[in-house]
This record gives C-alpha cells, structure tokens and sequence, in this order.
C-alpha cells in the first residue's frame, strides 16, 4: 500500500479526531462530557509520567496473563483429554456444552464470594470465562485430526505419547489457536468488567476512579488505552496465529 | 472390549454427570468441607429459586434484563443490517466505516462503559446504548462479508431478467445473505446478555445482574448462587430460541435441508 492509500484509507479517523478536538471547543457538545481530545492526550502524558498508568496497567497485566494462561494450559489439557478418553468425553462433554452459553460475567460475584476482592478472584474470574471456549476448540480439533493419520502413526510405531504429541496436537492446533483468539476477547471483557465493580488496583479500576472523581479527561485516557491494548493484543495474536499455522497453507 | 461398548453404558454416562455434579455438590455442602456462607447446599440454592419465582422477584429481574437485552439488540441487528449492506453497495460508506470498523471490532467495548454512564446516566439508557454498541459490530462485519460474496451468477442471472437495483437488493442480495446475518445475531445475542449483566452488575438497577450483586454484598450467598442458577438457564434458553428461530427462518435455505 502507498502512503497515500493508507492516508486515504485512514482519513475517516482523522475526521473523527478532529471533530473530537473542534465540538467541545465550539461547546457544541459539552466539553465537561467530552474533553477535548488534546486534554485527554495531555492527561494522558499526566498518567504516564505519574506512573499511574504503570503500576495499574502492571497488576492489570498480571491478572490478565494468569487467568488467561491458566485457562489456555488448562483448556487444552481437558479438551483433549476428552478428545482422547471416551469415558471422559461420556462424562465431561454434557456438562461443558449445558455451561457454554452462560453468560461469562455471571460468574464474577461468586468468584467475590470465594476468593475476595483482591487479586485472585480477578483472576479466577478471568480463568473461568475463557475455559470453556479453549476446551470447546481443543475438543473439536483433536476429535477432528483425521483418522486415517493416527492410524498410520501407529503402524509406523509410533508410541501413544507420540501419538498425542506429534499427530493430535499439530492437528487440532488451527482450531485451538482459534478458540485461544475468542478467549483473549473475553478476556479483555472479563478483566475490566471484574476490575470495575471491585477493587484497588487495576486500569478498570482506574477508570472507575476518576470518573467518580470527575476527572473526566484523565478517565477518557485511559479507556482509550485499554482499548487499545486490547486492539493491539489482538492484532499481536493474529500475526502470531499465522506465523505458526504457515506450514498448513 | 472398549470398541463394542453398549450404547446404554454410553447413554448413562452422558445422563449421569450433571446428576453425579448435582449430588457432589449436594454432599459437599451436606458435609460442611466448605462452610454454608462459600458453598451453600444445592437443595438450599433451588428453594431460594422456587421461592423467588413463586414471589414473582426473579420475573421481575428477569423481565428488566431481557428488556434491556433485546432493546440494545435490536437496535444492533438493525443499525448493524443496514452499516453492513450500505458498506458493501456504496462506494463512500465503505471508506467512512471500513477503519472505524476494523478498529472498533477487536476493542474491548466494555471500556467504554463510565462513558456511557457519564452520558447516558445510570439507568436504561446507558445499558441499553452500551449492549447495542458491543453487539452492532459482529452483526456489521457478518453481514458485510454475507451481502460481499453473494453468487455473481445468481445476480447475473436476475439481472439479465431484467431486475431493478431494489428489487436485486431484496430478493437476490438480502436473502441469500441471511444465513450469514443470521449467524452474525447469533453472535451477538450472547455479547448484549453477557454485556447486560455487567453493567446491572456495576449500575446496579435491579436486573439478574443487579440482584446478584445486591445479594452479594449483603453477603447471601444462596442469593448470588440462585442469581447464577437463573442466568445460566437463560442464557441457554437464548441460544436455543436462536438455533429454533434460524431453523424456522431459513426453512427455505439448503443448511435447513442437509439435517
């Protein structure tokens, strides 16, 4: 792409942008609902040079990366286990297709309940919500390697540890990587929501803050930057996505 | 041996486990491992369920969420259609929402929701606007990709019978981009619900959302497992609505046929 597509491409931003900074300045909105967008970006230089933004954004990524990491070795592990074992399928599959289209959010007031207001219901609630899609997708991968290479496998000799190793887990890889995409989305979702309602650290909590404080430039800012790590995290995880799945065409 | 199981083993086991969870989690409670206040007895949540139906509260909470659920999602679907079809006929609106949307897609909506509040207020308004702004964004990129990749010869075809631009908008283009719209609220219904639930969670304003939070601090904890109860089974219900209503909808189309 030229320089000049991209611009043209991304004009329609600019507009925005502009008309963010020019409607509160004319008062044509009122700017104590939306602040200019130079004062948001001053307060934002404020949050960053106060460190603000780190210490809340290190505890946000703290609780983000344990729930989500936990639920990723967790899920896979389950998924695949029930792939594998048709006892477990027998057993597990019910109970994990009846919880799947519960509302994820419902299950923060209890994870308050048993583990508090600190760091770790942030994380369990977190953990919990994107179990499910990441045994859903590990599952469906795993039961979906095509047979007939299992089946070879083990003529050539391969040992059942091999087996999962080297045929089911490159095979159900694609529709785990996808499934891992959908959990990083509720991720983002459940950290803020969770970080929202309690809490005494974190960026939602943050945002929460100044906005009862009526700080409402510095409140914009740092919605735009959770937002925007929740862009880039996505944008980040794709590239990886096809970075690894290169060798299947 | 494994290979030739009985079906009827099989059969027991599926039905078994939510009844083996149910009974653990009856014994559990029974036993006191945890204390009542952590993990209150299955028998205690249920009653607290009954009794709250039988007194009308949880149809109460109930009704709020799923009027606020619907008036955010189908301001969505709407909003969402007709982005998504001008996106793919008009060459302007295309350029206008086509970063705005891949921008706005992977954001974490629920960001955004103090700035609702602070617009909108603490009551319906913002939970509305906020579930109708979190759920508008799959419907537009389903159905844009839907109206994009509608068959050239199908519109081919009925343009070489003689179709105006409208008549192809509506029978050629819209239907056979349904099954993808379709898929798109499918999507988005979940989101408005699970959105929803969040912001009667942090707004309070009664609601499944909101009693669960009340529950919680005042520390009643059958309360807040009831309220989890509740949630879960509608939002089972809710996908199954959708999985009924697309059978219906699309009797027509081949993917209804292929069962």
């Amino acid at each position: 792409m030229t320089s000049n597509s991209v611009f043209t491409r991304y004009l329609p931003l600019l507009l925005l942008a502009i008309l963010w900074e020019v409607a509160p300045r004319l008062h044509v909105v009122d700017p104590s609902e939306l602040p200019p967008l130079s004062a948001v970006a001053m307060a934002w230089w404020g949050l960053l040079t106060d460190g603000d933004l780190w210490t809340n954004g290190v505890s946000s990524f703290i609780n983000w990366s344990f729930g989500l990491g936990g639920a990723i070795l967790i899920g896979i592990a389950l998924g695949v286990l029930m792939a594998w074992y048709q006892t477990v399928d027998d057993v597990a599959s019910p109970l994990v297709k009846a919880l799947y289209p519960m509302p994820k959010s419902a299950l923060i007031p209890v994870m308050i309940l048993w583990l508090g207001l600190g760091a770790g219901s942030k994380i369990a609630s977190i953990g919990m919500s994107c179990l499910l899609p990441v045994i859903l997708s590990a599952y469906n991968g795993a039961r979906g390697v095509d047979q007939a290479l299992i089946w070879s496998a083990r003529a050539c000799g391969a040992s059942e540890r091999e087996v999962l190793w080297e045929v089911i887990l490159p095979g159900a890889l694609p529709e785990i990587l996808a499934g891992i995409r959908n959990a990083v989305a509720i991720s983002f979702i459940v950290l803020v929501a969770s970080e929202l309602l309690v809490g005494q650290r974190g960026l939602g909590y943050l945002i929460s803050f100044l906005g009862e404080g009526g700080v409402y430039d510095a409140m914009f800012a740092v919605v735009i930057t959770v937002s925007a790590l929740g862009f880039f995290a996505d944008r980040a995880y794709l590239y990886f996505m096809r970075r690894t799945l290169v060798w299947r065409e | 041996m494994e290979r030739v199981e009985s079906p009827w083993r099989r059969r027991i086991l599926r039905s078994s486990s939510v009844v083996i969870l149910a009974a653990a989690w009856e014994w559990a409670a029974r036993m006191h491992f945890v204390s009542d206040f952590l993990l209150p007895s299955l028998s205690t949540v249920l009653m607290r369920l009954w009794s709250d139906i039988v007194s009308g509260d949880i149809l109460v909470g109930l009704g709020l969420t799923m009027a606020r659920t619907f008036a955010g999602f189908s301001m969505a679907a709407v909003a969402g259609v007709i982005i998504g079809v001008t996106i793919s006929r008009l060459r302007f609106v295309r350029w206008f929402f086509d970063p705005i949307v891949s921008i706005g897609n992977p954001l974490p909506k629920i960001a955004f929701l103090p700035i609702f509040i602070l617009w909108f207020g603490v009551f319906d308004w913002s939970k509305i606007a906020m579930v109708a702004f979190s759920s508008v964004f799959p419907v537009v990129v389903a159905t844009w990709a839907a109206t994009e990749s509608v068959d050239k010869y199908l519109v081919w075809s009925a343009q070489s019978l003689g179709v105006t631009r409208r008549q192809l908008l509506w029978q050629i283009v819209l239907p056979s981009a349904m099954p993808e719209v379709f898929t798109g609220l499918q999507i988005a219904l979940p989101i408005s619900l699970i959105v929803v639930i969040i912001c009667e969670m942090t707004m309070g304003g009664q609601g499944l959302g909101g009693s669960m939070m009340t529950s919680m601090r005042f520390a009643d904890s059958p309360g807040v497992f009831s309220g989890i109860v509740a949630i879960a089974i509608v939002g089972s219900a809710l996908v199954k609505l959708m999985e009924l209503l697309r059978a219906r909808l699309l009797v027509w189309h081949q993917e209804s046929a292929r069962r």
